[in-house]
């Protein structure tokens, strides 16, 4: 008997061995476990046996019952694993085609440029003000210290609606408008962005339609000195921390002292090249101090207070920073041209 | 204005400033300097030659042989010049020379006669033709003065010297001439200023004798002084050879020596002369006055001019003879037969030149200088100065005194300040003493009495009348290289953008997120673009246009975005790119009220799409832009607002948009937009395959913006969702029916969606079955089916009521 329980033993695991998935390996178990089962049939036939043989052959059959029901279980979990693993393999792809494109656009170069100086500035505690593109002459001239006979009308020369009205040459209006509503009390700090117009045939270097960023500072002992710290964090900011600044003479009607500012060339750091005409620096924008007589005009008194007030073109910027040589470009709007600015 | 550094060192000593040094000096002190550029750029081996002797070519009619000194030897040239002769000292560029253009003379055989050189022409020693000399206009250049053979030719040329180009802003007009200049230079320099030495001889007799001035008829007032000499006896010649090459070098052609000595006399003292021709002018008075309407005058150019009566005309009683400050007339112009003439040196407002200069359109050298203010205290010395160069050069008898009428000598101004605001408003810490040197060096008279500045101005600085101007003539002469920089110490103040300028920027990403790439247009475009595709189809008669547009491209502002963005497709389509999609956010302008009123200017966003959203890939079909794809970017802008509940869509027809594929935008009962395809012939006339495009106006929802947010806490009960699918007319509306069930669903329906719409097979000719996903939900407590079932059958009897829907079973 204990040789054919150890036959039988060695038929299972034989057949486990060899059962190549779940079912073939539960037919096994029923076989050779069930209650038909072999097993169970020579423990039926243990009467015959002797009184001393039985408990022998009984641990006998119990022992080898649970190694078939152990070396069953391995072969399951092997199966198993298997099973996942051609699962696996059966799933595997070529990570590296390409993904499903999602479109994305992105924001005009201009509007980069507007948004990164307002926020350069709102830091620095200055908030964004707008008005509107068709202007008063007295808001757009006058005002700034332009009377109607100004021979500096001559400089910009503009698309008049009517003998009063007229879309606007700068932002400037809005600095006033924006005094005009402080009545005479400081601080104002403003920066006013947006789209200027003058009557300029479109070329390489002139659009009749441009776009301009000031910011103006009013407030009490105001100083040309202060201009020049808050113009070197902006250089600074926007062009590299080693950007030097220079503030050169100049003139506006409406700021007295009247100062263009440069910055030492980004391209060839003041060595001299192409971008910066072998000079080194790099014309990049007009201020000055608040000429009194707009302070007035505007409602505050120029012997308490004095301000600043600066203005330049995110064109000229754009086109200084990314190399562009032409500034029709920006109202073309080539998606070939715009999305070169991503990451702006 | 062109400024000769050779004819500079005539006022300032220039000694160890090159002429780079004085161009940077200049531009940091405030005045730019355009450009510096040496004359005899690319000139060598020009030198002074002597034709020994001149017989024709043998071979060539036009030709000359002339045998030519050049000091150490003696060559042959052949030489077509008709003016060229014998004993002239002419320059000659040797063999081996170079001229501007890059030329280079090599020795040559001309019809077989060899030719060792070349003798020159002014224009071929790079002079601009139109400055040329008359009596060189043809031929070659011939030596008037004393000149050494063999010599360098460029120095008696003046073709060895430097020209600063300055560019004069209206602050600037002192330095229109070369004594203001000098000022200017010496007070950078700190070096002193010399003045002409002016030695004038009258005659005995009075100029009186022949001529009166009077300023009538309202013309006081814009001239303030007229005086007139008069000088005898002169005789007409082209001017000396260092005149005539000074005006060449401030870019004026010589032209005789009367002409050229009133030109001269202005660029050195910045005061327009004028010359008439006492015998032609006819008269012993002058009569300065406003013209009359359509008064007629032909003048030098030879142009009969119609005058206004704001313009000043100076008349011999009986016509005008010229326009005062701007040009004389051609009756009265000097020429070669003239022997005596009136000279006049006269103020004029500068208002009323440029208006005239304007209108005329003839700006002229005297009209420039006139406009932008002249030192009144310089009419008489320039005057006396040009009386004695044309005693000198033009051997002319001068009257003596002056035929006047007016004021002419001008008190100058006082500027009385604090001298510490020039501290206070540059930031720095100068001393009282400092400021003071700085401001005499500028030729100011300043005194320091305590903490007052008493400040002279002189009359050839109009341009500086108030404290803050001598804040800048301190800081651009101590140079804000050196000012500190500083931080203002005054109130510190936080800011943040507008909830608009937020909203904006959201709406910008947005649409960037869904791929429309953001363009800017042109806010002036055409008659007929402007009016196109406007939201509000009843303002098209108030279309904004400019009164002197420079061409019919830009002549109106927009009224709608589209029209510019359809350019942009087009441009596109026409380059090969079919897939485009785009937004802008700018402003539309529309006339309102009365004339004098500002257009209404409200921001509109705007967009199209045309062509592929996404492109064919390895595992995805192309998908092509249709309403619904555009109307779904629209939703989630709407949901981002916060507004969605407040949005309906209605079908409508517009002009240039598919009559069945466009829908006006509604917040609430208001029309804020549309959206639709471009009508077939629109998009036929720009090449365009299928597009659309929509507009709203954001100044009608930047004040209906709900994007705060309302936290509600998550359900904890489930909800109960049924599916029907309702059979109802094809003219329907899908959305009609969702309102009909949203409203009768009561407030337990959370949630209403279409999944389905289908017509064919099955469904009868004329009818559509629609199907709708209904959720129920009560978030307080757990829904039983009876509850559900009320208000589901609430929803079918309210659906078979008003659109007569059936259930499809
Ligand atoms: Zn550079």
């Amino acid at each position: 008997m204990k040789e054919k329980l150890l036959a039988l033993k060695e038929e299972a695991f034989a057949l486990i061995e060899n059962a190549s998935d779940k079912k073939g390996l539960q037919d096994v178990k029923v076989k050779y476990l069930g209650k038909k089962g072999p097993i169970t049939e020579v423990l039926r036939g243990m009467g015959k046996l002797s009184k001393d043989e039985r408990p022998v052959i009984g641990a006998l059959a119990n022992e080898i019952r649970q190694a078939i029901e152990l070396v069953i279980e391995q072969k399951q979990t092997k199966l198993q694993e298997e099973l996942i693993q051609a699962q696996l393999e059966s799933e595997t792809i070529d990570v590296t085609l390409p993904g499903k494109s999602i479109k994305t656009g992105n924001a005009h170069p201009l509007t980069s440029i507007i948004e990164e100086i307002e926020d350069l500035f709102i830091g620095l505690g200055f908030s964004i003000a707008e008005g509107p593109e068709v202007e008063q002459d007295y808001y757009n001239f006058e005002a700034l210290n332009l009377p109607k006979d100004h021979p500096a009308r001559d400089m910009q020369d503009s698309f008049y609606i009517t003998n009063e009205i007229l879309l606007r040459t700068h932002t400037s209006p809005v600095q006033v408008r924006t005094m005009k509503k402080h009545q005479g009390k400081g601080p104002v700090k403003i920066i006013c962005p947006g789209k200027v117009y003058r009557r300029d045939t479109d070329d390489a270097t002139h659009s009749h339609q441009f776009m301009q960023i000031e910011g103006l500072y009013v407030d009490k002992k105001v100083r040309l000195s202060d201009l020049k710290g808050i113009l070197t964090v902006f250089a600074k900011k926007m062009f590299g921390e080693d950007r030097d600044i220079r503030l050169r003479p100049s003139f506006f009607p409406f700021t007295e002292p009247s100062v263009e500012m440069d910055i030492s060339c980004f391209k060839c750091g003041g060595h001299g090249c192409s971008v910066c005409k072998h000079t080194g620096w790099i014309e990049i924008l007009g201020s000055g101090m608040v000429h009194p007589n707009v302070l007035e005009m505007a409602g505050f008194d120029s012997t308490v207070y004095s301000g600043f007030a600066f203005g330049m073109g995110p064109e000229r910027i754009a086109m200084l920073k990314y190399g562009i040589d032409d500034i029709r470009h920006f109202y073309t709007d080539d998606v070939r041209f715009l999305e070169q600015f991503k990451r702006a | 204005m062109l400024v000769s550094y050779n004819w500079l060192k005539e006022y300032v000593d220039l000694t160890g400033v090159t002429p780079e040094d004085l161009e940077n000096k200049i531009t940091n002190a405030g005045i730019e300097v355009e450009h510096l550029s040496f004359v005899g750029e690319g000139i060598t081996k020009v030198v002074v030659g002597y034709v020994e002797s001149k017989k024709p070519h043998p071979e060539a009619d036009k030709l000359n042989l002339c045998q030519v000194s050049l000091g150490d030897e003696v060559v042959q040239i052949v030489c077509g010049a008709p003016n060229v002769d014998a004993g002239q000292y002419v320059p000659v560029a040797k063999v081996g020379a170079r001229l501007p253009g890059g030329v280079k003379i090599k020795r040559a055989k001309l019809r077989g006669e060899v030719s060792n050189g070349m003798i020159c022409s002014l224009s071929e020693l790079g002079v601009d033709p139109k400055f040329v000399p008359k009596e060189f206009a043809d031929g070659i250049y011939v030596f008037k003065d004393e000149v050494v053979v063999g010599e360098d030719a460029l120095p008696y040329l003046n073709l060895n010297d430097y020209i600063l180009e300055l560019d004069i802003l209206p602050n600037s007009a002192h330095c229109l001439n070369m004594i203001g200049v000098a000022h200017e230079v010496a007070a950078i320099l700190d070096r002193e200023v010399k003045y002409p030495n002016v030695d004038l001889q009258e005659e005995a007799a009075s100029v009186l004798s022949k001529l009166d001035v009077k300023i009538t008829s309202g013309a006081e007032k814009v001239v303030p002084y007229y005086g007139a000499r008069i000088i005898t006896d002169i005789k007409i010649a082209p001017s000396p050879a260092w005149m005539q090459n000074r005006l060449i070098a401030a870019g004026i052609r010589p032209i005789n020596n009367i002409v050229d000595i009133s030109n001269y006399v202005m660029i050195e003292y910045g005061q327009p002369l004028h010359t008439f021709d006492y015998d032609t002018f006819n008269s012993d008075q002058v009569d300065v006055r406003l013209a009359n309407k359509e008064e007629k005058i032909t003048t030098l150019d030879g142009v009969e001019r119609t005058l206004l009566p704001s313009d000043i005309v100076i008349t011999n009683t009986q016509k005008a003879v010229a326009i005062a400050g701007v040009m004389g007339g051609s009756d009265t112009e000097v020429t070669s037969n003239t022997k005596t003439i009136l000279l006049e040196s006269a103020l004029f407002d500068a208002r009323s030149i440029r208006r005239t200069a304007t209108r005329l359109n003839l700006r002229t050298d005297a009209s420039s200088r006139y406009e932008k203010g002249l030192d009144y205290n310089r009419v008489t010395a320039a005057s006396n100065r040009a009386a004695s160069l044309i005693a000198e050069i033009a051997g002319g008898n001068v009257l003596s005194g002056f035929a006047e009428c007016g004021q002419r000598v001008i008190e100058p101004e006082i500027i009385n300040m604090p001298w510490k605001v020039i501290n206070d408003k540059l930031g720095t810490t100068l001393t009282s003493e400092e400021i003071r040197d700085i401001l005499v060096r500028l030729g100011f008279d300043a005194k320091i009495e305590n903490e007052w500045m008493h400040v002279l101005v002189p009359t050839r600085r109009p341009d500086v009348s108030i404290p803050e101007d001598l804040v800048e003539e301190v800081g651009r002469i101590y140079g804000y290289d050196h000012l500190p920089a500083t931080l203002p110490e005054g109130t510190t103040s936080k800011a943040e953008l507008t909830p608009y300028q937020k909203l904006r920027r959201k709406l910008r990403r947005y649409f960037e997120g869904k791929g429309l790439y953001e363009t800017v247009t042109y806010s002036l475009t055409t008659n007929e673009k402007a009016k196109q595709l406007t939201i509000d189809e009843s303002t098209l008669n108030d279309a904004v246009k400019l009164k002197m547009p420079m061409s019919e491209e830009h002549e109106t502002l927009r009224m709608s975005l589209v029209p510019g963005l359809i350019d942009v497709a087009e441009y596109h389509i026409n380059r090969q790119m079919p897939n485009l999609a785009i937004y802008e956010i700018g402003k539309v302008f529309k006339a309102q009220g009365s004339q004098d009123q500002l257009p209404n200017e409200a921001e509109h966003i705007s967009g199209l799409i045309t062509g592929h959203v996404h492109d064919k890939s390895w595992n995805r079909a192309p998908e092509t832009v249709d309403f619904f794809y555009v109307k779904g970017v629209l939703e989630g802008l709407f949901d981002l607002m916060g507004v969605s509940n407040s949005i309906s869509y209605r079908p409508a027809k517009r002009p240039d948009l598919h009559p069945g594929r466009t829908a006006t935008i509604h917040l609430n009962d208001e029309c804020v937009g549309y959206i639709g395809q471009l009508h077939p012939n629109v998009q036929n006339d720009h090449d365009l395959n299928e597009t659309y495009v929509f507009e709203i106006s954001l100044a009608h929802l930047r004040d209906q913006d709900q994007s705060e947010i309302t936290y509600h806490s998550l359900p904890r009960f489930p909800s109960i969702t049924r599916d029907i699918a309702l059979v109802v007319d094809q003219s329907v509306f899908a959305d009609h029916i969702k309102q009909s069930i949203q409203e009768a669903g009561g407030k337990l329906l959370s949630d209403v969606t279409i999944f389905d719409v289908y017509e064919g097979e099955h469904i009868e000719e004329g009818k559509k079955s629609i199907a709708f996903s209904i959720t129920y939900l009560d978030p307080e407590r757990t829904l039983t089916d009876e509850e559900v079932s009320r208000a589901h059958d609430r929803v079918l009897a309210s659906v078979k009521e008003k659109f007569d829907a059936v259930l499809r079973s």
